[in-house]
């Protein structure tokens, strides 16, 4: 008997505001859905848009990059600079055919620990309901003798 | 031995039909968007009537642009190691040049020169070759000036040469035997007389014996580095070339397990030779230039007693900034050391 | 006078140690040409398509000392984004236009460039805007087979990448290997990050010569995902690349009040 489609959704936050955001959804004791996976970086100015080629080759059937609101950056621009680059990276994705639907954007910050387990709810039921990206998953063998 | 024959256009679906039936995959020259390229076929309805050459080379059936050597799990104190086995299925080459066919030798020279190397074997001996002699020819070729001809036998099993209402076809190995055998009907006695005149006319452009005689006296020539100027140092010379076999190796590994790759290298890359040190011996793209001609015409020579190129002309066709190889050699071979 | 007098001069002169042009090529194609004595400046026109700015970076013609090229439009564009990223000095280069009766005028300075360049629209090839429509026509299911399709072709030759004159890097993030960012061999995964990536690093950058997709020896469109992220850059923030000899990066500037939709 196979087990339900369960997603794997890795998520890029910065430190300074969703991290700590996601920290108090934890001390504030509300529940989430757990298929999410963490990664903290200092900034979302330090997202390369290869970290979210490579979730995807990885196995991940959703995205989440999050962090702090414009104007909040801990660095003061990071991310606007970050910002810049999703817009250029999500039409170029799109333009290639991967499906953007499996990643979102979002700024959350520190205080905002109901945003952020609103969001990953939200991002997992879709996720779930897309199913598992598996023709990305089906990159990693192909054109291999 | 060639045992000549002649093959009806009607009769080549009969052969095509026997070939599938033996469980052969098909590999011929398609069209597609003005360029020719090989991929399988079930008629030879599919084949590619009027191309010259196909972009990429027919080495991609022995020696694959990405092929896996071995992979492995790891668990703690543990190593899984599983040799790859190359999923070499019988295959025949359909339709491709005598230069293409006579590459084969050149990488043979090289994977097995001092081990046998297991996964190009493999596939080398699941592999046949029907070649198709040219009866037209483009500006790049130079086959005639290398030892080869529209007409060459070499490195084909079966070779066809076209002509009024079907082919010439001359049966030429116990390979090419056994696809005969499949569909003897198809195979009509004829004699070969006409042969030659059915073929392309290509005067050969250089003495190839003399050029790599002088090579040795041209190495500090000026004359590479000149010639290399306008060279972007990409490597689709030698990826679309059918002798070229240079190859890098890649593990693609992580904590769980990985897997090693090999996948085509070119020369002419900046850091083919670059060194841990920081030194390259070839830090110039003149240099690598000269390192491609004196691979091809000197060194494979002295040391495997052939050539190292067909004259197939598929590096000029695919280079950026047309590296006319044929006019290149010719040049070298009228400077003066 | 044309580009063979114009060429002899310069070099007789010792203005330039280079000229750069065209001559004609194998099955009646035509390819860069480099003169460097006024005997060889012969066969020198302004007829080809290859941007040559992608040589004036390179160390094997640096070391010739100051060059003049032959100039299309994208050329000089490529040549002030050059600038703008301190890549070549303005008084390194001479660009030679050709104007409609065959007669030859130097550049000479960033500010006589923009000038030029700002009587010369950009235009997209129609066969280009062609595919470009049928791709927009697409679902995002057909443009993943479709570039899938294209790109299983790929050798990673990194014709496209030489050909380029904004991939000067001396070490490519391809090469780099602590850590590989993106694998080597040319399978499904490898050709997809590494066009993915090359896009990437062209946007706001890449002055749509469109010389990468000539380079191609399979024929992949790769140029489409540049001119992508190229016209992205322009769409959205305002910025083009070759615009002005005065670096106007849109990666590495913004505005507060950047506008996009998706961000929740």
């Amino acid at each position: 008997m196979t087990e339900p489609f369960e997603p794997k959704i890795t998520a890029f936050v910065c430190n300074w505001c969703t991290y700590a955001g996601a920290d108090l959804t934890g001390t504030s004791r509300i529940k989430y859905q757990s298929n999410v996976r963490v990664l903290r970086l200092p900034c979302t100015g330090r997202i390369d848009f290869m970290l979210l080629a490579k979730a995807f080759a990885r196995g991940a059937d959703g995205i989440i990059i999050s962090g702090c609101h414009p104007n909040d950056c801990h660095y003061t621009s990071g991310n606007y600079h970050a910002r810049r680059r999703w817009m250029i990276y999500r039409n170029l994705m799109d333009f290639m055919g991967i499906d953007t639907q499996r990643i979102t954007f979002s700024w959350v910050s520190a205080a905002e620990g109901a945003k952020w387990a609103e969001l990953v709810n939200e991002v997992t039921t879709g996720i779930r309901a897309m199913g598992p990206y598996a023709e990305y998953k089906e990159l990693a063998n192909a054109g291999v003798e | 031995m060639a045992d000549t024959y002649q093959l009806s256009s009607a009769s080549l679906d009969l052969l095509f039909a026997a070939l599938a039936a033996d469980g052969r995959r098909i590999l011929a020259p398609t069209d597609r968007d003005g360029r020719s390229e090989l991929n399988p076929v079930s008629s030879p309805a599919q084949v590619a009537r009027d191309y010259v050459q196909t972009a990429l080379s027919a080495k991609e059936t022995v020696f694959p642009k990405v092929e896996q050597l071995l992979s492995y799990t790891l668990k703690p104190g543990e190593v899984d190691l599983a040799d790859a086995v190359p999923k070499a299925r019988p295959t025949v080459l359909f339709g491709i040049r005598p230069c293409e066919a006579s590459a084969f030798a050149a990488l043979d020279a090289v994977f097995n020169w001092d081990t046998r190397d297991a996964f190009f074997n493999a596939r080398l001996e699941q592999l046949a070759v029907i070649g198709m002699g040219c009866t037209r020819r483009d500006d790049a070729c130079f086959c005639t000036s290398v030892g080869g001809g529209p007409g060459s036998t070499k490195g084909s099993d079966i070779l066809l040469t076209p002509m009024a209402g079907g082919y010439l076809a001359e049966v030429l190995t116990d390979k090419g035997r056994a696809i005969q055998a499949l569909a003897p009907d198809a195979f009509q006695p004829a004699d070969g007389a006409g042969k030659a005149a059915l073929l392309a006319d290509v005067p050969a452009a250089f003495d190839q014996p003399a050029l790599t005689a002088k090579l040795p006296a041209l190495f500090d020539s000026p004359l590479w580095a000149e010639q290399a100027l306008r060279c972007v140092g990409c490597g689709a010379c030698a990826f679309v070339c059918p002798t070229c076999v240079c190859f890098d190796i890649q593990e693609e590994a992580d904590k769980a397990g990985g897997r090693r790759l090999r996948a085509w290298d070119s020369c002419g890359y900046h850091m083919f030779t670059l060194h841990a040190s920081g030194h390259n011996p070839r830090e110039t793209q003149g240099a690598r230039w000269r390192q491609r001609v004196y691979h091809k015409f000197s060194y494979y020579p002295e040391r495997y007693g052939k050539l190292g190129c067909v004259g197939c002309g598929k590096c000029t066709r695919a280079c950026p900034v047309d590296m006319n190889l044929q006019e290149h050699l010719v040049e070298a071979s009228q400077v003066n050391p | 006078m044309d580009l063979r007098e114009k060429a002899k001069q310069l070099l007789e002169s010792g203005e330039v140690k280079a000229v750069l042009g065209f001559e004609p090529g194998t099955h009646g194609t035509r390819r860069p040409a480099f003169a460097r004595s006024a005997a060889r400046s012969e066969k020198l026109t302004f007829d080809g398509e290859q941007n040559l700015a992608s040589y004036v970076t390179r160390k094997e013609v640096k070391r010739l000392g100051r060059v003049a090229l032959a100039a299309k439009p994208d050329t000089l564009r490529a040549l002030l984004q050059l600038m703008a990223e301190r890549q070549i000095k303005e008084q390194d280069v001479l660009p030679l236009i050709e104007d409609g009766a065959g007669q030859v005028s130097e550049l000479a300075g960033a500010e006589a460039i923009e000038q030029h360049l700002a009587l010369s629209p950009k235009e997209l090839k129609p066969e280009d805007r062609a595919l470009l429509d049928r791709l927009g026509k697409m679902t995002r299911q057909e443009r993943w087979d479709f570039w899938q399709g294209e790109l299983a072709r790929c050798v990673k030759c990194y014709a496209c990448r030489s050909s380029c004159p904004m991939c000067y890097c001396e070490h490519c993030t391809m090469d780099c290997n602590r850590p590989q960012w993106v694998p080597v061999p040319s399978h499904a995964l490898g050709n997809l990050e590494y066009h993915m990536t090359r896009a990437m690093h062209l946007a706001g950058r890449c002055v749509e010569c469109g010389d990468c997709g000539r380079a191609c020896p399979v024929g992949i469109p790769v140029h489409l995902l540049t001119f992508n992220a190229e016209e992205s850059v322009h769409a959205q923030f305002g910025q083009r690349a070759g615009a002005s000899s005065k670096l106007d990066y849109a990666l590495s500037t913004f505005r507060p009040d950047d506008k996009e939709t998706f961000i929740r």
